[in-house]
Order: C-alpha cells, then sequence, then structure tokens
C-alpha cells in the first residue's frame, strides 16, 4: 500500500480525530539485529504506533547522542547494508499497513545511493517520508522538490533556536507533519517539559497548518500526558532502545500500550 | 554561484538547530572580512603574540644537494605552538571576542590545533573544551599534558574510528546544546560554511608573506609551491598568495601511508578510494564505501590522518589549478632525517610530505628556478612520535628507565 505525502498530513489528522495524540517510534536498522527490529516494530504496530522511522544507519551521525550513535556503529559493524534496509522496510511496510513508516537517514547515504533513485525506490517499497536531519532546505532544493512530485513527504524541523520568521519558512517546504526538536542537543537527553516548552509549541503551532510531533528526550507516560492538547505527536526514540537493550523486544509491547493509554 | 560552494564542493549541511548560530557566524565574519581593521589588528596581534611574519628560509645546502631548482622553506614552524594552526586560531579567538561568546570548544587530531585553541583561549580568557579521539589521547600524551596545563578540559572520545573525524562529530554534539555563549573553532578548512572560507583568509597570511619574500630575495617568482594537505589548511594558506599567478604550479602532498595502492592511507584527491560525499557539514572528496560509510585512514603524521579534504581544494584539484601527490610513511621520515642533517630543519611528520614530493622534484629543475615547500609546523615537539618513527634504541631505553622509575 502507497500512502501518498498529501495523504501523510491527511491520515494524521484522520486519526487526531480518534485519538488526542499520536506515536511515532524510531528504531536503528540492523541494531542489534533485523530479526530483533521485526519483533520490536510488531510490538508497536500491534499496540497501536502511528509511525515508524526506521533509521538506515551512518558512520556518522552527527545529531544523534550516545544510545543512537552505539547503535550506528553496532550495526554498521554487523555488516548492514543499505539493499537490506530497503528490503526490511518493503516487508515491514507490506506487513503493516495501519502504520506509516518513514525513513531516517543522514544525506550522504541518500546522495551515494542518488536522490533520484533513493526517494522513488523508498516510494516504491511503501514508505510515506524522509527525515534527514542534516539537509536543511536550502540545500535540499532538488531532494525537497522531487519528494512531492512523488508524493513523498520531506519532513522539517523547527527547534528552540528557530524565530517565528525561519519557521515559516521552514515549514513551506515540508509536508506531512513537522518535527519539532524540544530541546537543544542531540536525542537521548531527558527534556524538562515546562513552561518554556509550552511558549515554544505555540509558537510551532503559529508557524503551521502542519501536524507537529514532539521529539527528543521523550521516554515516559507522563511527557505524553503533558504533550497532550499542546502536539499532535510524541516521538519516542532513545527510549525504546534503551528498553530493547535492558529488557529484550517483548518489552516494548507493554511500554507502548502504557503510552498509548496516557494518550 | 551558491554561496559557500566552490564548483560543486563545500555548502552548510547543518542540523536546523544551528541555523541561527550559522547566520550570526556569516553575519560576524563578514563584518570583520570588511573591516580592514579587523585584518589590522589581527596581523598586529600575530606580530606581537606569534613571531610573525614567519622567515622564508634559503636551504642552500639541500638546494646544492640535490642540483637542482633553488629551495625556499616557509617556516610556519616557528609560530606560537609551533605551526601555521596558531593563525586560525587567533583570528577565530578575535571573532569570538566580537560576537560576545566565553566558551570555545575544538577538535584535534594529533592534538596542535587542540593546544593552539587551549593557548588562545587562555590568552583571551575563554573556558575551552577540546575532543579527542581516545587512540590520538593514547598516542599524544604530551600535547594533552600542554592543554590541561592551559587551562583546557581534554575529552577523550570513544566513538567511531577513535581519531580526528569522531573528535569533529562529537565537538558537533557538544555545538548543538551550547552555541548560546559557545563558539566551536574548527581547525581547518573544512566543515560548514563559512569555515572553509574563514580559515582560508586567517591562512592567507601566509601566503601574502611568501610571495612578498620570495620577490625580495629570489627576484621572481618561484616555479612550483608545496605543502602537505590534511584538512588543508597550510596550502590553503601558502596557495593564495600564488594563486592569482598561473606561472606558480601549486602541489598538494597527500598522506600515502604504506601506499595508495593499500587501505592503509589518507589520500582523497590521488587514489582511487575516495569520491563525492557529504559528512560534518560539507560536500567534498571522502574516503569512503560505495554506500556512503567513511573509511578508517592511515597516516604516520596525525593531522593528516582526515577522511575528507577542503572543499576549496577539491575544487582547485578538479580545475586542475592544484596537482595533487602523495608521500608514503617511509618517504616521509628519510626526508625528515635529510632535512635535519643538511639545514638542521625539524619538521613536523605533516609537513615532511611536502618536503618529499619537492625533493623528487628539484632534481629535474633547472638551476635558475625556485620552490617554496611550507614548512606548516615543526617536529621537536613531537618527540615521542618522531623518535617512535625512527624506532631510535637509546631513546626506546629512555623511556623504559623512566617507566620504571615512576613505577617505584
Amino acid at each position: 500500500m502507497v500512502r501518498k505525502s498529501m495523504e501523510l498530513q491527511t491520515e494524521l489528522q484522520q486519526r487526531l480525530k480518534k485519538k488526542n495524540i499520536l506515536l511515532m517510534t524510531h528504531l536503528v536498522l540492523g541494531y542489534p539485529s533485523l530479526d530483533t527490529n521485526k519483533e520490536v516494530i510488531e510490538q508497536m504496530a500491534l499496540n497501536g504506533v502511528d509511525c515508524i522511522e526506521l533509521q538506515i544507519p551512518f558512520s556518522e551521525p552527527i545529531a544523534d547522542g550516545p544510545v543512537i550513535l552505539k547503535a550506528n556503529q553496532q550495526s554498521l559493524e554487523a555488516g548492514i547494508t543499505v539493499e537490506q534496509c530497503f528490503a526490511f522496510a518493503a516487508e515491514m511496510a507490506a506487513k503493516y499497513p495501519d502504520v506509516c513508516f518513514l525513513f531516517m537517514t543522514y544525506y550522504n547515504i541518500v546522495f551515494k545511493y542518488g536522490e533520484a533513485a533513493f526517494l522513488r525506490r523508498t516510494r516504491d517499497v511503501g514508505l510515506v517520508g524522509t527525515i534527514i536531519p542534516d539537509l536543511p532546505p536550502e540545500e535540499g532544493e532538488q531532494y525537497f522538490a522531487l519528494s512531492k512530485e512523488l508524493e513523498l513527504a520531506p519532513i522539517t524541523f523547527f527547534t528552540p533556536t528557530s524565530t517565528a520568521e525561519r519557521m515559516t519558512e521552514v515549514a513551506q517546504q515540508g509536508e506531512g507533519f513537522v518535527y519539532c526538536v524540544a530541546r537543544r542537543g542531540v536525542t537521548g537527553k531527558q527534556t524538562a517539559i515546562d513552561e518554556s516548552l509550552d511558549s515554544y509549541l505555540e509558537q510551532c503551532r503559529q508557524a503551521t497548518g502542519l501536524p507537529l510531533a514532539v521529539g527528543f528526550g521523550i521516554s515516559n507516560r507522563d511527557d505524553i500526558a503533558m504533550l497532550t492538547g499542546k502536539a499532535d505527536m510524541a516521538v519516542i526514540g532513545t527510549a525504546t532502545i534503551r528498553l530493547v537493550d535492558e529488557q529484550g523486544a517483548a518489552a516494548v509491547g507493554p511500554f507502548i500500550a502504557e503510552l498509548a493509554g496516557a494518550a | 554561484m551558491k554561496k559557500g560552494y566552490f564548483g560543486q564542493w563545500g555548502g552548510a549541511f547543518i542540523p536546523e538547530v544551528l541555523y541561527a548560530t550559522f547566520a550570526q557566524l556569516n553575519t560576524e565574519y563578514e563584518k570583520a572580512r570588511a573591516d580592514a581593521a579587523f585584518w589590522q589588528e589581527y596581523v598586529e596581534l600575530m606580530g606581537n603574540y606569534s613571531c610573525r611574519p614567519t622567515p622564508l628560509t634559503y636551504a642552500e645546502n639541500l638546494s646544492n644537494h640535490f642540483g637542482g631548482a633553488r629551495i625556499y622553506i616557509k617556516r610556519e614552524d616557528l609560530n606560537h605552538t609551533g605551526a601555521h594552526k596558531a593563525n586560525n586560531v587567533m583570528g577565530q579567538g578575535l571573532l569570538v571576542k566580537r560576537m560576545g561568546k566565553k566558551r570555545v570548544i575544538a577538535e584535534t587530531g594529533a592534538g596542535q590545533h587542540g593546544v593552539a585553541t587551549a593557548t588562545m583561549a587562555a590568552r583571551f580568557g575563554f573556558d575551552c573544551t577540546v575532543y579527542m579521539g581516545e587512540e590520538d589521547v593514547a598516542r599524544q600524551r604530551p600535547n594533552v599534558f600542554w592543554m590541561e596545563k592551559l587551562g583546557a578540559t581534554v575529552v577523550p572520545v570513544t566513538s567511531g574510528s577513535r581519531t580526528l573525524k569522531d573528535a569533529m562529530n562529537e565537538a558537533f554534539r557538544d555545538w548543538v546544546s551550547s552555541m548560546d555563549d559557545t563558539h566551536y573553532v574548527i581547525g581547518t578548512v573544512c566543515g560548514p560554511h563559512p569555515f572553509p572560507e574563514m580559515v582560508a583568509w586567517f591562512q592567507s597570511i601566509i601566503g601574502i608573506e611568501a610571495h612578498k619574500q620570495i620577490l625580495q630575495q629570489f627576484g621572481r617568482l618561484p616555479s612550483r609551491v608545496y605543502a602537505c594537505v590534511g584538512g588543508g589548511s597550510n596550502a590553503m594558506g601558502i596557495f593564495q598568495g600564488f594563486l592569482d599567478t598561473p606561472e606558480v604550479e601549486l602541489v598538494g602532498v597527500e598522506a600515502g601511508g604504506e601506499g595508495i595502492d593499500t587501505d592503509r592511507h589518507a589520500s582523497r584527491m590521488t587514489g582511487d578510494r575516495a569520491s563525492a560525499g557529504v559528512a560534518q557539514g560539507y560536500k567534498t572528496m571522502f574516503l569512503q564505501n560505495p554506500e556512503g560509510q567513511m573509511l578508517d585512514t592511515h597516516s604516520i603524521a596525525a593531522g593528516l590522518d582526515y577522511v575528507g579534504v577542503s572543499p576549496i581544494l577539491a575544487d582547485l584539484g578538479e580545475q586542475g589549478r592544484v596537482r595533487f601527490e602523495a608521500a608514503t610513511d617511509k618517504e616521509v621520515v628519510d626526508a625528515l632525517a635529510l632535512s635535519m642533517r643538511k639545514e638542521g630543519l625539524i619538521p613536523a611528520l605533516e609537513s615532511s610530505h611536502g618536503f618529499v614530493q619537492a625533493f623528487k622534484e628539484a632534481p629535474t629543475m633547472a638551476g635558475d628556478e625556485a620552490i617554496i615547500i611550507n614548512m606548516s609546523g615543526r617536529g621537536d615537539k613531537d618527540i615521542f612520535t618522531v623518535a617512535h618513527a625512527f624506532d631510535d634504541p637509546s631513546w626506546k631505553k629512555f623511556i623504559v628507565d623512566r617507566g620504571n622509575e615512576y613505577s617505584k
């Protein structure tokens, strides 16, 4: 099933009629193994996750903190390839049509594959969009244009350092949703859910009509309860990787169920 | 052409969280560049604090030894902290003052840029954190000692290949949290715009001086200018003095390691292991596999042991304005030995790469031609690395004895 990017936004807005807040999870492909990834995705899908970011490992993941960095490295050491990631993504997208899958990776992976070839295949295997943290709109003109042509959502970012003007500029380039980075820094550190986050999210809301996904340091039920009503989707990244490291794939289901309960 | 691009190379592939930081940096850099008083302040600081202008030394003995071109050596080794790195850090230090930031961070491979940054931070009163690959911390203990004594915090980086590129990634990770009060002092002509252009500007002081000095001493321009190329800052520095004079051939010498036909080298512009890519915020030739994963690099000279190369040099190479060659570890040690015996000069292992290629070509040139080698740094401060490279028995005994003394 191929979802179209115009539809990712619509799809998320449809879901928001039934849920107060959506959930997006993340995993690093090949860490600790593709087999474990499969079990984890099954648990996520069965417990009502809306979107899943599939991270294609890169040797220089500059926006990621220690946990995801280590996962990238170990997956590469175990020999993961981009080809395997595409095959795996195709299988998952076919198996779980209710989940919106996106690729997350760094631009060099796309560049080496060829922008057009990468995006066409991403669409063909049934993914709905891509998240490339080191490709700002200024450098990604072709990429953004081609994504839209192929009806894939190129996800853009808001951050607490973004001015209102910049947010408007960036949001115009993106589709699907906007990834609102909750704080400065890299992935995996706890974020204080406080008043400054509230005013930041208000600012984000004013800059775009796209749904707002909030990530970086969101890890528990309380975080999600606090975000409900202020954001449209909570992004759980490092927390699930830690959980799988510590308790195995089977722990993911109850964890997601609990989060979904808070939402 | 798009801002920050040199031909197809360069750009600013930065996470959105750094957008505002780069906007400020670009503004301040452009203001400084348009302000003649800033450059004047910089030249005065370097004259007063770092022995500039550095001499251009006529190497008469080496010239006679090879019996070809007259060999001149630009003495960046005489900078404070012993290398051209001082030019860049003091320039960026002045900019940090203008931006009102209080803390600087840096990546370092061999430790030279780290020591230079720690020195600048001490002089200007900034807090300083230096990221250094765990493997380099182990290899370059003396530089870690000096950085710490200069007041810097040295953070060993344990991710990736635990060398320069990983230290750079880690510095970026610090910066995305700390940019409000912190400036990242990138050590070379790499990274996102404006770094390549800005660092090249500070380093252009080398070429400006060398151009003037060769005319004074030799009466005309040199036929060729040689410089080693890691990231490429010393090469860009001296080359800029001769870019507008096409009769001067510019030769960049990369780390050939154990040979460019092996997988143990760091040659991006020579050999066939590098290809176009985007990492660490910029587009250039990277040593990477076909899927875009960076490869491990090797060089006897830690300062050349890096996966990427300046986008400005990638462009000049593509245009044919700069010719690239590679020198092997073994050739480097031989050239260093000869320079010591013939001229009493101790070039750093990095700089010795330039000497290797100059020594190969000088004998084939006419006696009325001149060449310049950029001696980017001095080797005597690298006594542990150099003595190790020479496999010197009496040095080894000294280390063992000292070790025994400390373990008592």
